[in-house]
């Protein structure tokens, strides 16, 4: 089983046409039930259920404290390299975009791990481009055992990877996997990936199966807002979160909503997601699914990121940069990040404004066992 | 005499035991657990961070309470067992409260795996506490196995709905001779205090004071509760339907012999 046969399912579906005609009836109804169904999850994504924002998001919030308290999981990403064969359009990464790239020397992973953990950060996230050939997986594995010293939580977020690699990357202390379909329209998907390894839908769609077969703790999917109409992109990325839910009870599956951000290149996201409509995200969300751990970060601006904080959201990142080695500024002026980011407060600056907002920053959530 | 609640080898006059996870600070945690003048908390290892100088929540636990870390994310018997020896290891004392749950969904407790844990840590010397979703012969084969107490689940974790599993834990209550002591979904005092009223040994209390508005007074108050809860048992609470009814409508034809 994949999750593409449940995909293949919607195709006939006019899912556009469907968030158009739901009744205030039917979202009275959903929003009445203790646990949504996936005709509820539709409704409280609809258009007509912009109307119950209010609503939803007090429901949201009742949830997300009674699962998970007044708490934030902190965390940051580290680039270690950005060399990459595609040519994603709305990647500042992309292959044809030339700039000087950069991969981390093994020294130079051990200074990035000792400035961020002298922060407090417990958990990291690590980054490279789709390369196989400069970041191979032996290359990831060389940087996690450096990182373990430091961290008691690494996840990952590098090109789709066998079953097997993910086993090999878990064994040397990985414990949660993301990774980000960007887009779960197969022909939308191919016109944004005209070549390199992630132009291959399947393998992509997959992995986070994979990573949950291999023994992942956490794993986390997304969707890149602004590619397609979000309503349907929003839906199938929630039924492809309830699949591994209810295929793999035993991890803990996690969202992220990126809004795309400028980039170096001309691409310009085609469809706009406006605050209102991350919010309806949000709160659908954790009402369909309400243990799913919900990711919010650096790409949204500070206010909007303390604003949604209380209507689900899990896991923030802080201290964020989207540069190789942008910790310590082993940069240059060559050097490029993957996108801007909006949120540029230090770890510090992140847990006052946690504290001052009445929640607790959590720092450390896991521990090598 | 003094009531005492014996568990291992410690004496516990408070039945209340508290646990210490999504509190909005530390500092908040430590004011809430004083005003509980609770005796045991339990602490989640995952969340311990002994590195750090200012963000180590054992330092938020007042003095003389008795430690029972717990294995919150272990999603197997082997990964308890692990997480319970790193707890020892690090000096959080041989006191274990045992969570395996493979089950994300709901957070409920996979006994099977919960039995295999205690058979192995009671075995080398942990005082073990387990929590289970509420099953006589589960409880029976966890105190058979050694287990200090049992920790059947008043309702699930976080949901504040009370004791919906009531007519399995008295049951337990009856029949099991190691303290039952209910974890897990207690939404208010007065859950406690039925609690307490059914003849439990003792509540552990999380969210309900954790995400309450005030959690210092409400965690007051859930000490108040329990104490009357367990007053009440001692007394023997009189139960209406015990009361002589005038005319005998089942029996009184006995009177006409």
């Amino acid at each position: 089983m994949s999750y593409y046969e449940v995909i293949k399912r919607t195709e006939g579906l006019d899912t556009d046409g469907l968030f158009h005609s739901i009744s205030r009836h039917e979202i009275e109804r959903a929003l009445a039930s203790e646990v949504l169904s996936q005709a509820g999850f539709v409704a409280t994504l609809s258009q007509e259920a912009e109307k119950y924002l209010e609503l939803a998001a007090a429901k949201a919030r009742e949830i997300t404290l009674k699962h998970f308290g007044k708490t934030i999981q902190l965390y940051t990403p580290i680039y270690i390299a950005n060399y990459c064969d595609n040519r994603c359009l709305y990647c500042g990464f992309k292959a044809d975009n030339a700039f000087q790239r950069k991969k981390l020397g093994l020294d130079e992973v051990k200074k990035e791990a000792e400035f961020i953990s002298s922060t407090g950060l417990r958990s990291i996230l690590v980054l490279t481009g789709d390369s196989r050939s400069e970041s191979p997986v032996s290359y990831i594995k060389d940087c996690v055992k450096i990182l373990k010293e430091y961290f008691s939580s690494i996840a990952i977020e590098v090109y789709a990877l066998t079953e097997e690699e993910y086993r090999e990357l878990i064994s040397e202390g990985v414990d949660g996997l993301t990774i980000y379909q960007e887009t779960y329209d197969e022909k939308l998907y191919e016109t944004l990936h005209p070549s390199g390894p992630k132009r291959d839908f399947l393998f992509r769609l997959d992995a986070p199966e994979r990573g949950a077969m291999a023994g992942m703790r956490n794993v986390n999917i997304g969707t890149l807002l602004g590619l397609a109409s979000w309503r349907r992109e929003i839906f199938l990325m929630g039924l492809h979160a309830k699949y591994l839910q209810d295929a793999y009870p035993d991890v803990e599956i996690g969202i992220s909503i990126p809004r795309l951000r400028p980039h170096a290149g001309d691409f310009k996201p085609g469809f706009e997601v406006s605050d209102r409509n991350i919010v309806q995200i949000i709160t659908a969300l954790r009402l369909f699914m309400p243990r799913l751990g919900i990711a919010v970060s650096t790409r949204e601006d500070p206010i909007l990121r303390e604003n949604i904080m209380p209507l689900g959201v899990t896991r923030m990142s802080a201290g964020s940069t989207t540069c190789v080695g942008g910790h310590t500024r082993i940069i240059n002026d060559h050097d490029r990040p993957q996108f801007e980011i909006s949120d540029e407060r230090s770890v510090e600056e992140i847990r006052s404004l946690l504290e001052r907002r009445g929640y607790q920053p959590v720092l450390k959530d896991w521990m090598k066992i | 005499m003094e009531d005492i609640l014996k568990i291992g080898d410690r004496s516990i006059k408070n039945r209340l035991f508290i646990g210490t996870g999504k509190f909005s600070s530390y500092s908040l945690m430590k004011k809430a657990l004083e005003a509980s003048q609770a005796e045991v908390v339990t602490v989640a290892l995952r969340r311990v961070d002994d590195t750090s100088k200012t963000d180590n929540i054992l330092d938020y636990i007042p003095k003389g309470c008795i430690l029972m870390a717990n294995t919150s994310g272990a999603r197997n018997a082997d990964e308890a067992v692990r997480i319970a020896r790193l707890a020892k290891a690090s000096g959080g004392g041989n006191w274990i409260k045992i969570e395996v749950i493979a089950d994300n969904k709901y957070l409920l407790p996979d006994n099977m795996e919960t039995l295999k844990a205690t058979e192995i840590l009671v075995k080398e010397g942990f005082v073990v506490l387990p929590y289970m979703s509420p099953d006589l012969s589960m409880a029976r084969r966890l105190a058979d196995a050694g287990a200090a107490a049992v920790m059947p689940l008043g309702s699930p974790i976080g949901s504040n709905r009370g004791v919906k599993t009531r007519e399995l834990i008295e049951i337990m209550v009856r029949e099991i001779k190691a303290p039952v002591i209910v974890d897990a979904g207690i939404g208010k005092p007065s859950d406690a205090c039925e609690c307490m009223e059914m003849g439990c040994a003792a509540v552990l209390i999380n969210t309900a004071i954790a995400i309450a508005s005030d959690p210092v007074n409400i965690a007051s108050s859930f000490n108040m509760a329990v104490k009357a809860g367990r007053l009440a048992y001692l007394s023997g609470i009189p139960f209406g339907f015990m009361q002589p009814s005038a005319s005998s409508p089942l029996t009184g034809f006995l009177r006409e012999e």
